[in-house]
């Protein structure tokens, strides 16, 4: 018998971030599918009462929150105690929760402090024989794994865009507090900001229909002898601004940086796809002057229709990478579909 | 800041990326085809801490390195032969498995009793150094584990950039969604960084550090404790590689006019 919590936090507006929801989904899956279990909600932030309300219909038999000043903050030490204080509360064996940098950052500590086991990362859920199963990817997108485990409290988060998020009518929830004295050690850390990058244009947007990937190639001298940094630039930002694309970037472009070599003005080690960057979600993806190896291509693990525009017929992308390889001059190519997007 | 950092980084080796990899049934659960011949690299992730903690200790009169790594003995003693070149360290080794299936809680558990019998290391001057997540498991969660058994509830998750303030506050940014840095001030070590890119590249080889290093680097090899983990309690259920190849259409032929509207008819779809 399972007893499932779903934990979560709110974000500053006092409501689930999407990923939350696709977690809440995951867990009332689980909570149907294994006999006998019961699911809790548990959530943390400033105030949790619209939130619970928001989720009031999930099925759940308790909903249960750690809030307060203290609690609005992403920081490690109080959120550990909070998710300690419901995890215990609740009496949890299994605990699903949204991969949030909230929670990616405090959950394995606290799964430490509870003497349980985590897995991130989770891409799929399962009930075998009335116990669930996990799937996650291993080296980085390289191989993937169905796995089940003894140890409870066993903490499971899921990755974004996995699951459907629960949808469901608000309601009023009977909210019940959980009161954590927060000790002194816990508030030797203060959030004191958010930076943006040092641009103005937001280029990564995880929720956008087409990730845009520019590689090298772009600030490399061209047939011409020439290099084209400010071309290559309008081209860019171009193209994100009609098609609202999140802006990718092979780790060869972002490096030029770091070696003082030209730049993007708008490209940071944050914009990085691949094996230490990052793997983003999306439905479509193309990548422009970017060869495709593989410690790049990692990344695109979980892109569904890949196009590639390469002047090397040989590049990567053809060896099975993408479904299509243009191979074309991308600074023509984009200027032309800049044209034919805008008109 | 009074008498320097004592900073700790956690990393080990994991397969050079440009390797394919397979999966094989191993005599305790999943392992790599021929995972002892793959040529390997220090984890990116945690190379990056290491790079940022010689950077820290050079900038910080006092401070001290240490490279705390849990691999197969015989792979350490190669990376060393290109890492050691690069920044000073005193290295701890515990040898056991370092591929990506074994436990992050039971290696973090070796790693946090490794840190423990450090000799000299003072826990009120610590930082705890690592990636934010290994090239292996990619699981994000070792550090953190560490750092609880170690009992420092000051931690910070993709970082990329660490300040130490004329009152030995640390100010930290770290990565959150949407591209942006989350700005934290913390009281001052101990703490957890787990790093990301940070904001230098890899160091030069240096033959006199590399001199310097190797005197405790063999030592160091041959005092390696066995750090037998696993993953006790995880049944595997398969591991299957994906499918790899797409059907790649190459397009040679067609004008760029004639792909602009192929793509953006694409996009439109
Ligand atoms: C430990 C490790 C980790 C790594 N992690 C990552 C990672 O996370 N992400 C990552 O991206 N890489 C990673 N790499 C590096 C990876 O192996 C490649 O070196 C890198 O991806 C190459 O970047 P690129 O394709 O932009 O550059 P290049 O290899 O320089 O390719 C540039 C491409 O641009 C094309 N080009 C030039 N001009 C034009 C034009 N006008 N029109 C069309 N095409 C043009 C060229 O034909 C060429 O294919 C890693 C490597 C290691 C060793």
């Amino acid at each position: 018998m399972e007893k499932i919590l779903f934990l979560a936090h709110t974000q500053d507006d006092g409501t689930l971030p999407n990923v939350a929801r696709e977690a809440l989904a995951a867990a009332v899956d689980l909570t149907q599918k294994i006999p006998g279990s019961s699911l809790s909600v548990g959530l943390i932030g400033q105030e949790a009462k619209p939130a619970a309300d928001a989720v009031a219909a999930c099925g759940a038999a308790r909903f249960l929150a750690v809030t307060g000043t203290e609690f609005a903050a992403s920081r490690y030490a109080s959120d550990v105690a909070a998710v300690e204080a419901l995890v215990s509360e609740a009496q949890a064996t299994l605990i699903v929760a949204p991969a949030t940098i909230r929670f990616s950052r405090a959950l394995p500590g606290a799964a430490q402090r509870l003497q349980g086991r985590i897995e991130t990362h989770v891409s799929g859920l399962d009930v075998v024989d009335g116990a669930p199963q996990i799937q996650r990817w291993y080296y980085r997108q390289r191989m993937v794994a169905t796995l089940a485990r003894s140890q409870r409290p066993w903490f499971l988060v899921v990755d974004a865009g996995v699951f459907p998020p629960w949808q469901g009518a608000p309601g009023a929830a009977a909210l019940d507090n959980v009161a954590v004295a927060l000790p002194e050690n816990c508030t030797r850390t203060r959030v004191v900001g958010i930076q943006s990058p040092a641009v103005k244009t937001q280029t990564i947007r995880p929720d956008a229909e087409v990730l845009f990937v520019a590689g090298a190639g772009w600030t490399k001298k061209q047939a011409d002898g020439q290099l084209h940094i400010k071309e290559a630039e309008g081209l860019i930002l171009g193209f994100l601004q009609q098609c609202n694309a999140s802006l990718g970037s092979s780790k060869s472009l972002v490096d030029q940086s770091v070696e003082g070599e030209a730049v993007l003005s708008f490209m940071s080690h944050l914009n990085q796809v691949g094996q230490t960057g990052s793997t983003p979600r999306h439905p479509k993806g193309l990548a422009t002057c970017c060869h495709g190896e593989e410690p790049h291509a990692v990344g695109w693990r979980f892109i569904n229709e890949r196009r590639a525009i390469n002047t090397d017929p040989n590049c990567g992308w053809a060896q099975g990478k993408a479904d299509v390889l243009y191979v074309a001059d991308a600074f023509q190519v984009m200027a032309k579909v800049n044209d034919l997007l805008g008109g | 800041m009074n008498g320097g950092f004592h900073i700790v980084v956690c990393g080990s080796v994991v397969p050079d990326p440009l390797q394919t990899l397979a999966p094989i049934e191993g005599p305790t659960g999943p392992a790599l085809k021929n995972e002892l011949m793959l040529p390997a690299v220090l984890d990116p992730w945690a190379g990056h801490a290491l790079y940022e903690a010689a950077h820290l200790a050079k900038n910080t009169p006092g401070s001290k390195v240490w490279l705390v790594s849990l691999g197969p003995k015989a792979k350490l003693q190669q990376l060393m032969m290109t890492i050691a070149q690069k920044v000073s360290f005193e290295l701890v080794v515990l040898d056991g498995p370092s591929g990506g299936f074994s436990d992050a809680s039971e290696v973090a558990a070796a790693l946090a009793g490794a840190i423990d019998k450090i000799p000299d290391l003072d826990r009120s001057r610590l930082l705890l150094f690592g990636g934010c997540a290994s090239a292996s498991r990619d699981a994000g969660v070792t550090m953190q584990m560490v750092g609880e058994r170690l009992g420092i509830s000051d931690q910070f998750l993709g970082v990329d950039e660490l300040t130490v303030e004329a009152d030995g506050a640390l100010k930290i940014l770290e990565r959150i969604e949407g591209g942006q840095y989350q700005v934290s001030v913390c009281a001052g070590a101990p703490a957890v960084l787990a790093w990301a890119t940070g904001n230098l590249p890899e160091p030069p080889n240096n033959p006199q550090i590399g001199m310097m290093n190797m005197r405790t680097v063999m030592p160091a090899l041959q005092r390696a404790q066995p750090a037998p983990v696993g993953a006790e309690g995880v049944s595997w259920r398969g591991v299957d590689l994906p499918q790899q190849r797409r059907q790649t259409r190459i397009v040679k032929d067609l004008s760029v006019e004639e792909i602009a509207r192929e793509i953006v008819a694409w996009l439109k779809g």
